[in-house]
């Protein structure tokens, strides 16, 4: 009883340094961030008064003028940015992935160039896709143009991320946005499936086939199946930086014209650090933070939950 | 079990941290304001015993790359000449034409935190961000001493003044109303580069039918957009009435500014298809390329095209845009001495560096930029910046709103917000009543 005790206050001794810092320097700064979304903050000198929900009303109603417009165009983006994204990075993760473990020569290789992007840093990766998609003119095309111009594809040639067009809310801008984020993080999603098929037992597989099962009824019925949990951590770590993304969409577009490739992250940094709005700014990070949670929370309750059970 | 109360001891603390938090934070307000006033009658008397204590002087900038930082580091030459003692600390932030250093700066200024001296855009972006907010002190003293109110000229003292005292020393001037264009495409074409709105787009569409693209624009980032408008702004309505955009005088709601939409509407027809995938200097270069005919851009396009090695008048020509010959639409950067810096001799001594004619002379040739006196040494310019030289000496100087000069922070982020739409679907009455908002939004506009 007392063994165990003292143990769990070891325990609890050992972890509280980082425990008083992620107070602080987590949940400190998110009250502190709520507090200030909540203030008439508007300049340099902050200013606590308390304003209720007047910043997020200007997020939402007509009261805002541009900003609410602007907003509720960055809360499409975002939607139609992780949609898409997180599709594309778990289908052609997955493909790469039973690709490789199909016990190709040169496995090591494969896995490394795919994984790679991922060691860049999302700045680098926006620079580069942004000349690569760069448009040009039609009479000089240049970066991606100009080389479908070159295989003579030039009807696929098109303005990509300067198209101020869109299908319903959803912009089409955003089409090499997304190429490019999901380049980067496919490696992610490719190792992590990678792993999940090599701790499938090569028996289950031989149990099927002995039983008569087709391949594809296999991977149908039984890999893709047991690969579930994989799919759902992966898509919880991509949610939630493309909810938040930032810095691959600042170097590489901008907000665009027109918003076309604006979310809330850029609203939100030039809110507050180019227009000194502060209390607006924090309640663009307020709406981030809760977007983010949303996703994120349901997953700690329910691995939490399965880890008591267990 | 176990995992849950350990969770729960977690929410727990991390609630009184909150607390704890947004219990200190509030009350750093008032602990934060009152130093202000105590330090403001501390600073002067002191000063004599203070020369001798002051080792340090820290300038904070954005100019870390190019001719910027070459003209910095001539100041800083000859402020070590003169005062060898002392050492510069150079803090530069690199990237975005400032935006990157003005989140750092915001942030050192208020943690109280300020450096000796700080790089901002004289105008409004200096007056109604830090100077409002009680961060500054004037600076008027440093320019009696020194008679420089006889030789800077009095519209940007104007500028630079708020309440009758002047809070800041420009460094240098840029024009942001020149036309940048292809001298062979004009010859080949027999067309004389445009003096008005009118024969801007008489010579747009000669030269559509030639085939070239009239007008480069680089409006990545839309704040290219902004500078553009603000040519046509003034284009269309002239300098009095310019001005008075910027103090409620000129109603937003007016003819002229809609009539000025209208034209940047227009102009989109003649412009790169491409526009929003490049910088400002990507379609400077579109010109000498010749893959366009004109561009419309501030005077660090000089500077560039002398980074190539071109020659003003010979490689390239330049006229100001079109309808505001005789006017100097202006830019300065300026470096103001804030409240509560730790070296206020030093930064006194810094400031007199940044205004004298020695330190701009030795600034301005290197950034590719103008003295903001009138009395630089002209050898020392090429003939692109002479003519600016002469011109800034003799028009009426209007100030720029895209570059801090005219509108505070907030007023500017807003205006970007309605010319990025703008840009877009060119939709003149929703641009001209979100131009408006914009204005309300600033508090100069009264609904």
């Amino acid at each position: 009883m007392s063994q165990a005790r003292k143990e769990r206050w070891i325990a609890f001794l050992t972890l509280l340094p980082s425990i008083i810092l992620l107070a602080i320097f987590v949940y400190g700064f998110i009250g502190w961030t709520l507090r200030v979304s909540l203030s008439a903050w508007d300049g340099i000198t902050p200013d606590y008064t308390w304003v209720g929900l007047t910043n997020f009303n200007h997020l939402f109603t007509k009261a805002g003028g541009v900003s609410a417009v602007r907003f509720r165009i960055d809360l499409w983006n975002t939607l139609f940015f992780t949609i898409f994204f997180l599709l594309g990075c778990v289908m052609v993760g997955l493909i790469l992935a039973i690709l490789l473990d199909q016990k190709i020569r040169g496995e090591g290789v494969f896995r490394t160039i795919y994984l790679f992007p991922m060691a860049l840093s999302f700045v680098v990766t926006g620079v580069v896709w942004q000349w690569i998609f760069a448009p040009g003119t039609p009479s000089r095309p240049r970066g991606i143009n100009a080389l479908l111009g070159l295989f003579g594809l030039e009807q696929l040639q098109w303005r990509w991320y300067t198209s101020t067009e869109s299908i319903g809310p959803f912009h089409v801008a955003l089409i090499p946005v997304i190429i490019a984020a999901a380049w980067q993080m496919t490696g992610y999603t490719m190792a992590m499936y990678l792993a999940g098929l090599r701790g499938i037992p090569e028996e289950l597989r031989e149990a099927a086939r002995v039983d008569g099962a087709s391949e594809s009824y296999i991977y149908r019925r039984i890999i893709l199946p047991m690969l579930r949990p994989i799919t759902l951590s992966a898509l919880i770590v991509l949610g939630h930086i493309s909810l938040k993304i930032f810095d691959l969409i600042y170097t590489m577009t901008g907000k665009g014209p027109g918003f076309v490739t604006d979310v809330p992250g850029i609203f939100m940094f030039e809110t507050t650090f180019q227009g000194n709005h502060y209390a607006q700014g924090a309640a663009i990070s307020i709406i981030m933070l809760v977007m983010v949670a949303a996703v994120v929370i349901p997953y700690l309750v329910s691995s939490l939950r399965g880890e008591v059970e267990r | 079990m176990r995992v849950k109360r350990s969770l729960l001891i977690l929410v727990i603390l991390a609630l009184v941290g909150v607390f704890a938090l947004s219990a200190c934070s509030a009350p750093a307000t008032p602990t934060q304001e009152p130093p202000p006033p105590q330090e403001e009658k501390p600073t002067p008397p002191p000063a004599e015993e203070a020369m001798q204590g002051e080792k340090e002087l820290e300038i904070f900038s954005w100019w870390t790359a190019g001719g910027e930082a070459d003209g910095l580091n001539a100041m800083f030459e000859i402020f070590k000449k003169k005062y060898p003692d002392v050492e510069i600390v150079n803090a530069t932030v690199a990237g975005g034409a400032g935006s990157n250093a003005k989140a750092v700066l915001a942030t050192r200024m208020q943690s109280g935190n300020p450096p000796d001296s700080f790089q901002v855009h004289a105008g409004h972006e200096l007056i109604d961000t830090w100077v409002v907010a009680d961060k500054m002190e004037p600076v008027t003293d440093i320019f009696k001493e020194n008679g420089w109110l006889d030789v800077f000229p009095k519209d940007l003292i104007d500028i630079i003044s708020y309440e009758g005292e002047i809070w800041t020393v420009p460094v240098n001037i840029h024009r942001s109303n020149v036309l940048w264009y292809n001298k062979d495409i004009f010859e080949k074409n027999g067309l004389e580069p445009p003096k008005n709105l009118d024969e801007f787009f008489t010579v747009a569409d000669a030269l559509k039918a030639a085939g070239v693209t009239p007008l480069a624009l680089g409006d990545n980032g839309v704040w290219a957009d902004n500078h553009l408008f603000e040519s046509i702004l003034l284009g269309v309505m002239g300098p009095e009435k310019y001005k008075g955009l910027w103090t409620g005088e000129t109603d937003w709601k007016g003819p002229e500014v809609k009539q000025a939409l209208e034209i940047f509407a227009k102009m989109m027809d003649y412009v790169n298809e491409d526009h929003s995938a490049l910088s400002w200097d990507q379609a400077a270069q579109m010109v000498i390329d010749g893959d366009a005919a004109m561009n419309i851009m501030g005077d660090w396009v000089a500077g560039y095209y002398t980074s190539l090695d071109l020659e003003p008048g010979k490689d390239y020509g330049w006229t100001p845009s079109p309808g505001t010959d005789g006017v100097f639409l202006m830019l300065s950067d300026s470096f103001g001495l804030p409240k509560g810096a730790p070296h206020p001799v030093n930064a006194r001594r810094w400031l007199e560096v940044c205004g004298s004619k020695e330190g701009q002379d030795a600034f301005n040739p290197l950034k590719g930029s103008i003295p903001a006196r009138t009395d630089g040494d002209r050898e020392l310019y090429n003939s692109y910046l002479q003519a600016a030289m002469d011109a800034f000496a003799s028009n009426p100087i209007v100030p720029s709103f895209t570059h801090g000069a005219a509108a505070s922070e907030g007023w500017v982020t807003g205006i970007s917000d309605a010319m990025s739409l703008f840009v877009a679907d060119l939709n003149v009455d929703e641009a001209q009543n979100n131009l408006y908002q914009a204005c309300v939004n600033a508090g100069v506009c009264s609904e």
